[in-house]
């Protein structure tokens, strides 16, 4: 729906080659850092970039995303502060799409109209909001539609054919594969099993499909995207972030340029996919 | 949606999407909305069944010990000098709460659906309890989630989960109370929603839990209603339960919901007190929003953060409320309000003293609030009290906050 989001697909299927789509936790491990790491993204080889807005009670997430929205609502981050993050992006990059991604209270909180304004005033292309399924269409989904920011919807292995329709029916931008049922951060399932979820997907959707849970290495970007549309890497990248810090959960010198490293192995994978799909 | 309200009943509730008025809903990741239509489908058949009924009817009778008593406090009444105090004794049900209504309920529902293994959460352990009970009784492998603060403060209650073959998860995130266990409990779920059952121990939750919790516990009202009136030929004027998740309030509440002679009134924790956060009164404090599934009224800051609140009982430490309270406060049928930690703890010592029943200190709530209006009303008023849960679980904390050795 918006023109950033359909034109990447566009190009990246000239190139022949799947998207790589990161994600990182907005305010992790403050404003100022997470700003550099989103500003490093694009050069490094990220194609889409999922900025995730904190939340105290991520459900759905494993162990690594919940501290890093710890250590980013410790720090001050809020979806004000987070809409900034993508401001301040969009002043200098008009190409690369961002999807903000993270749960559905902060946004209630905040007023969906006014969230949605705000949201597209900061150069936002798309939602993903893990807590709102079909059924709560009418909560964000449809208002957001309306305002043409994309609402990417997660399509699981429990979503069967009978219910696909349904969880595609209100998609838009692309469909976001998860490839186990479980929360982020855990082990990467056999990839010959997710090519078959993605062609069973595809044959209900034009829409670019990206797999992402469990993807951590370039040789899993090859893997996967090797049958999908793009691939989602989020846990890896925020255990980098984690890793480079203090004791005491400040950043160093070492935080952005270790991102930049770990990304720019994943684009070459995702870059070297389509030789094994020409294979 | 489609279903044109009766607008003369408060019973109605919810609508096919789980809506009460703009609370509840299905607020759940799509890993999960399979399953959980999956529940409702079969929660829907199991209602109308009279072979699912007569089960949960004969163990009602024969392994919980229903109907609960229906108990006259006479000196409590003598000593406060107004109203005629009835309690309903839910502490005296198998496992020592009203807790066990609802787990045996799902836990048919779950061998209804071929599930094999029962995950729960739990924040004073009576739930835990409950439901490490019936997986015992049934005969199925049960995880429990505790936050780890709960687990120190409610240690005989995870001793007996372990004796019962339950796995006690601590949580450390978060404060390590109810709402980061279920947090977790969500997680599991989620990740096994193949071959595991949820056992919500609340009527909170995605549809249709609040709803199905709510008709499992709906048997401590139907019963009060009954003893009632035998017992004074007419109904109480007021009835009065403590509100953490609320299900033993609603349990209590919902067969009274359309008897206009009936006030309502549901007691939260207060906690220290109300200017600051150490407080669990999601509706007298609080204010809605989206957690665990559900539109609900929420302890939660300007940017939709949710606080970790704070109570003496382990079983009201929750940020929010089952979503049928939420709309219950709004259109003003029930009122909430709160009592303090200390209120609380003397209401507890109050009712030991006076009548010899050891009280959880969740329905100690509800003792500090009859305490509260029975001198007010007429020698010839009623209340009807829902004494949810027994105190032996809280003798080690009780004991340490008044200094006791023990």
């Amino acid at each position: 729906m918006t023109a950033r989001m359909d034109k990447r697909f566009a190009d990246l299927a000239a190139e022949g080659r799947p998207a790589l789509v990161t994600y990182f936790m907005a305010g992790d491990p403050d404003f100022e850092t997470s700003l550099a790491i989103m500003k490093a993204l694009p050069s490094a080889g990220s194609d889409i970039i999922e900025l995730g807005m904190p939340f105290s009670d991520p459900m759905a997430d494993g162990p690594a995303i919940q501290l890093a929205g710890q250590r980013a609502l410790k720090g001050g981050q809020t979806l004000v502060k987070t809409l900034e993050i993508a401001r301040r992006f969009r002043a200098d990059d008009k190409d690369t799409p961002i999807v903000l991604m993270g749960y559905y209270n902060p946004i209630y909180i905040h007023g969906v109209d006014r969230f949605l304004d705000d949201a597209l005033e900061a150069g936002i292309d798309g939602l993903i909001v893990v807590d709102l399924p079909p059924e709560m269409d009418d909560e964000l989904c449809i208002p957001a539609l309306k305002k043409n920011i994309n609402f990417i919807r997660l399509a699981t292995p429990t979503t069967d054919d009978k219910r696909l329709p349904k969880v595609l029916e209100n998609t838009s931008g692309f469909v976001y594969y998860v490839s186990m049922n479980g929360i982020t951060g855990s082990a990467l399932p056999d990839p010959a099993l997710i090519g078959g979820a993605v062609q069973r997907i595809k044959g209900h959707t034009k829409l670019p499909v990206c797999v992402g849970f469990g993807v951590k290495t370039a040789e899993h970007a090859r893997a996967i995207g090797a049958s999908a549309d793009g691939v989602v890497v989020g846990t890896a990248i925020v255990n980098q972030v984690a890793s480079s810090l203090t004791g005491d959960g400040q950043s160093t010198g070492a935080t952005v340029p270790g991102v930049e490293t770990l990304v720019r192995g994943l684009a070459a994978g995702v870059r070297s996919a389509k030789l094994v799909a020409a294979e | 949606m489609n279903e044109t309200p009766n607008l003369n009943s408060f019973k109605t509730g919810p609508d096919e999407d789980g809506r009460f008025g703009i609370f509840g809903g299905r607020f759940v990741a799509e890993t999960l909305m399979p399953l959980i239509l999956d529940l409702q489908d079969e929660w829907n058949k199991a209602k109308t069944d009279p072979e699912f009924q007569a089960e949960l009817k004969h163990l009602g009778a024969h392994y919980i010990g229903r109907p609960s008593p229906l108990y006259f406090a006479e000196r409590l009444t003598a000593e406060l000098g107004g109203a005629k105090i009835y309690f309903k004794r839910e502490e005296l049900n198998h496992t020592g709460s009203h807790k066990i209504n609802n787990c045996i309920g799902q836990i048919l529902l779950a061998k209804r659906m071929g599930k094999t293994r029962i995950i729960a959460e739990t924040g004073a352990g009576q739930h835990g309890v409950a439901s490490a009970t019936v997986a015992a009784r049934f005969g199925l492998p049960c995880v429990v989630y505790m936050g780890a603060t709960d687990v120190e403060r409610q240690a005989p209650n995870v001793f007996r989960m372990k004796l019962l073959g339950a796995e006690v998860k601590p949580v450390t995130a978060g404060s390590g109370t109810l709402k980061d266990a279920m947090n977790e409990a969500l997680r599991d779920w989620v990740t096994n929603v193949d071959d595991t059952y949820y056992l919500i121990g609340t009527a909170a939750g995605p549809h249709p839990y609040p709803e199905m919790v709510r008709d499992f516990q709906s048997v401590i009202g139907i019963e009060a209603k009954q003893q009632m009136l035998e017992a004074e030929g007419r109904l109480p004027d007021l009835v009065i339960a403590a509100v953490g998740g609320g299900s033993n309030a609603i349990g209590i509440f919902h067969p009274f919901l359309d008897d206009e002679s009936v006030k309502i009134v549901g007691v939260e924790a207060g906690g220290k007190g109300l200017d600051g956060d150490e407080h669990c009164a999601s509706i007298t404090a609080g204010s809605p929003g989206v957690l665990h599934g559900n539109r609900t009224y929420l302890l939660q800051d300007s940017d939709g953060q949710i606080k970790e609140g704070h109570s003496i009982s382990a079983g009201l430490d929750y940020p929010g409320i089952g979503p049928e309270h939420s709309w219950l406060a709004d259109i003003g049928r029930v009122e909430y309000v709160p009592i303090m930690d200390h209120e609380a703890l003397e209401a507890f010592q109050t009712l030991t003293r006076l009548e010899g029943i050891i009280p959880a200190l969740e329905p100690s709530h509800a003792i500090a609030e009859v305490i509260k209006r029975a001198p007010k009303m007429g020698k010839d008023e009623i209340i009807l009290m829902n004494l949810s849960g027994r105190g032996d679980k809280d003798i080690f904390t009780v004991g340490k906050l008044l200094g006791m050795g023990l």
